[in-house]
């Protein structure tokens, strides 16, 4: 296994007048293509900061990220938008989706800004909206849609351009237990297929849904391993939010 | 992403919300509209002046000679060496001497009509045809005979189209009617310009017991020298009278070019006020286009956070923008032809001329090229907005 995404003594500060907030705090961790990575921490933790370096939608104060070789670090608006474009695929708490257009259309931006020509566009916004069980809703406005159904679609658009990493942050926090576990479950079968996946959360129940977890606290890593370890969900002497359940 | 993506997507959020693109494209179609219906009425203008005065003759001067201040005069037969000693510039010359008094055809008393005396090249000059008998002629102005041509409106109206051969009378002198004019004007009537007598000059002065003739009709050879020609006749008339108020020559070609630079002059001032309407519209699709980017933060970080370049999206609002005012400069256009037939009718009936509001290919072109040209300067600003919103940033925001 080839190591997709590294972090080495990742630092993310923000100076606020006087008072500095270390929202990753000399991070180092190694993302192997093929995982099913939790992060998995309290509110404050750092989770989002390590999401946004991760998706190079924001760049680190110190420290190294290699992205499939790469040094994100060096790297300007385009080639970060490139980057975003071609390797990740976002799912995000709030679905996120374009509420002007149809699913299909939705689901067609990342490839209209990958340059796909329209026919193919469309074919595979279509195949991706099948995989998720949407294949009948093409014509649709999200708002018309459950919100489980409108993560699915947010799923279809994440993977529809065959990303190398899928990153979900808190892709159930808006979402009821049941559809919680639907989703889940579509993450498992990318997965399974071979997608690699980080999902973010806060919650331990859905952080042992993946092979292995990164505890993140005060933005640093307290635990890194087997999700299904004891010491995966116990956090050091911490009354949690998310303990485990 | 393409051009036509782009072009796509801006139509798409265009129609969005219609009543919104309508209110932000009013002020450039209430410009495109100006501009064109201002410009149409200058040209429409220029072309009934240009008309008008092709009638009275561009290729003429008139001279008049009151003789005010001065005991000198200049005698017909000089003047007419005048133009027999230039005939690289002078045509012909013809006196004009206008007459007032009573039209009578047999009992009946006709008050509107213009009784002019002329050489027999007049007609020629300025283009009169005769439709029947025949035109004044050298003898009748040499003998003074009592003849006259009389206009087709008088024909019509007093003789049933027979008139040749029949008498007028003018002050009490019977006139014998030699010849008919072809009609002149589409609609005769009362007092228009085919209501009109023409009698040999002499025979006029000689009616109207004036020595001296103090006006004239003179064509030139070239309508382009009307000017040069012009300072000939002065030249000419103040190395007779030593003073310049005593004769006035009038270039028609010249009080054109005047009329047309006056008009121009008060069309692009008239056409400079209506563009300001184009600036304040275009103002107005900055301060939407803000609005929008404010409202559409969300959407920018998710398009950015899905690849969306700088470029994509800069494009993407410069193309709205554009697109929004083009929309609106072509119904501007549509409404300026509107408006401009609608003028055209309107002052046809209530100023009974045929001035039509006519607007121009090159205004219409501009009024495209300007407001499209105004969405994407004033789009600028807002696009630029967009496309530097930090996605993180852009994403939280609700
Ligand atoms: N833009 C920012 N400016 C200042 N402080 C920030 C900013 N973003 C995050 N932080 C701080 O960094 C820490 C980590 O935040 P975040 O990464 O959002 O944590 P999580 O997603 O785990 O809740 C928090 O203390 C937060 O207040
Ligand atoms: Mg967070």
């Amino acid at each position: 296994m080839s190591a997709l995404i590294e972090f080495q003594e990742v630092c993310k500060v923000y100076r606020m007048g006087d008072s500095e907030v270390w929202a990753a705090d000399h991070i180092s961790l190694v993302i192997h293509r093929g995982e099913f990575v939790a992060i998995v921490g309290q509110s404050g933790s750092g989770k989002s900061t390590c999401m946004n370096i991760i998706g190079c939608l924001d760049v680190p104060t110190s420290g190294t990220y290699l992205l499939d070789g790469r040094d994100v670090g060096s790297m300007n608006k385009n080639q970060l938008a490139e980057i975003r474009n071609k390797l990740l695929g976002f799912i995000f708490q709030q679905y996120n989706l374009l509420p002007k257009l149809t699913l299909l259309e939705n689901v067609e931006v990342p490839l209209l800004y990958a340059g796909v020509p329209k026919p193919e566009r469309h074919r595979r916004a279509q195949e991706a909206l099948e995989m998720v069980g949407l294949g009948d809703k093409l014509r649709n406005k999200p708002s018309q849609l459950s919100g489980g159904q409108q993560q699915r679609v947010s799923i279809a658009r994440a993977l529809v351009g065959k990303p190398a990493v899928i990153l979900a942050d808190e892709p159930t926090g808006a979402l009821d237990s049941h559809t919680g576990r639907e989703v889940l479950r579509l993450l498992q079968q990318l997965h399974d297929d071979g997608n690699t996946i980080v999902l973010i959360t806060h919650d331990n129940s859905i952080a042992t849904q993946a092979q292995r977890i990164i505890r993140l606290e005060d933005g640093a890593v307290v635990y890194d391993g087997d999700a299904h370890a004891p010491e995966a969900v116990v956090t050091a002497g911490a009354i949690g939010t998310g303990g485990a359940s | 992403m393409s051009f036509f993506e782009s072009f796509g997507l801006a139509i798409k959020n265009i129609l969005s919300s219609k009543m919104r693109t309508f209110l932000t494209m009013l002020g450039i179609i209430i410009g495109v509209t100006a501009v064109i219906v201002i410009v149409g009425l200058g040209n429409g203008m220029q072309n009934y002046m240009k008309d008008s005065f092709s009638e009275l003759g561009t290729n003429t001067l008139t001279v008049s000679i009151p003789g005010r201040g001065s005991s000198r005069s200049v005698s017909v037969d000089s003047m007419y060496q005048l133009v027999a000693d230039n005939p690289q510039q002078l045509d012909k010359i013809s006196p004009t001497v206008t007459m007032s008094g009573t039209v009578k055809i047999e009992t009946e008393t006709a008050d509107s009509t213009t009784v002019t005396g002329v050489s027999e090249d007049y007609f020629q000059m300025k283009g009169y045809g005769i439709s029947q008998g025949r035109g004044l002629n050298y003898v009748d102005v040499a003998q003074r005979k009592d003849v006259c041509v009389i206009g087709q409106y008088l024909n019509q109206a007093y003789y049933a189209g027979g008139a040749v051969g029949q008498t007028i009378k003018f002050n009490g002198t019977k006139l014998t009617i030699v010849g008919v004019m072809s009609q002149k004007s589409d609609t005769m009537e009362e007092g228009g310009s085919d209501d009109c007598i023409f009698l040999p000059y002499s025979t006029a002065a000689r009616l109207s017991w004036t020595g001296t003739i103090s006006s004239y009709l003179i064509t030139v050879v070239d309508e382009n020298q009307a000017a040069a020609c012009k300072t000939l006749v002065e030249d000419y008339l103040y190395g007779i009278f030593s003073d310049e108020n005593a004769y006035s020559v009038t270039s028609m070609a010249e009080m054109l070019d005047t009329m047309n630079s006056m008009i121009n002059m008060v069309i692009t001032i008239l056409a400079a006020i209506a563009a300001i309407s184009l600036v304040v519209g275009g103002i107005g699709i900055m301060n939407i286009m803000l609005v929008s980017v404010t409202e559409r933060t969300r959407e920018i970080g998710i398009r950015k956070a899905l690849g969306a370049k700088e470029r994509s999206i800069m494009q993407q609002f410069v193309i709205e923008a554009g697109t929004t005012s083009a929309l609106g400069g072509i119904l501007g256009i549509a409404l300026g032809f509107a408006l401009s037939s609608a003028a055209s009718v309107i002052i046809s009936t209530l100023m009974d001329s045929s001035m039509s509001v006519t607007p121009s290919m090159g205004s219409v072109l501009m009024a495209v090229g300007v407001s499209v040209g105004i969405g994407v300067i004033f789009g600028y600003l807002p696009a630029k907005k967009a496309a530097r919103l930090n996605p993180i940033d852009a994403l939280r925001y609700d």
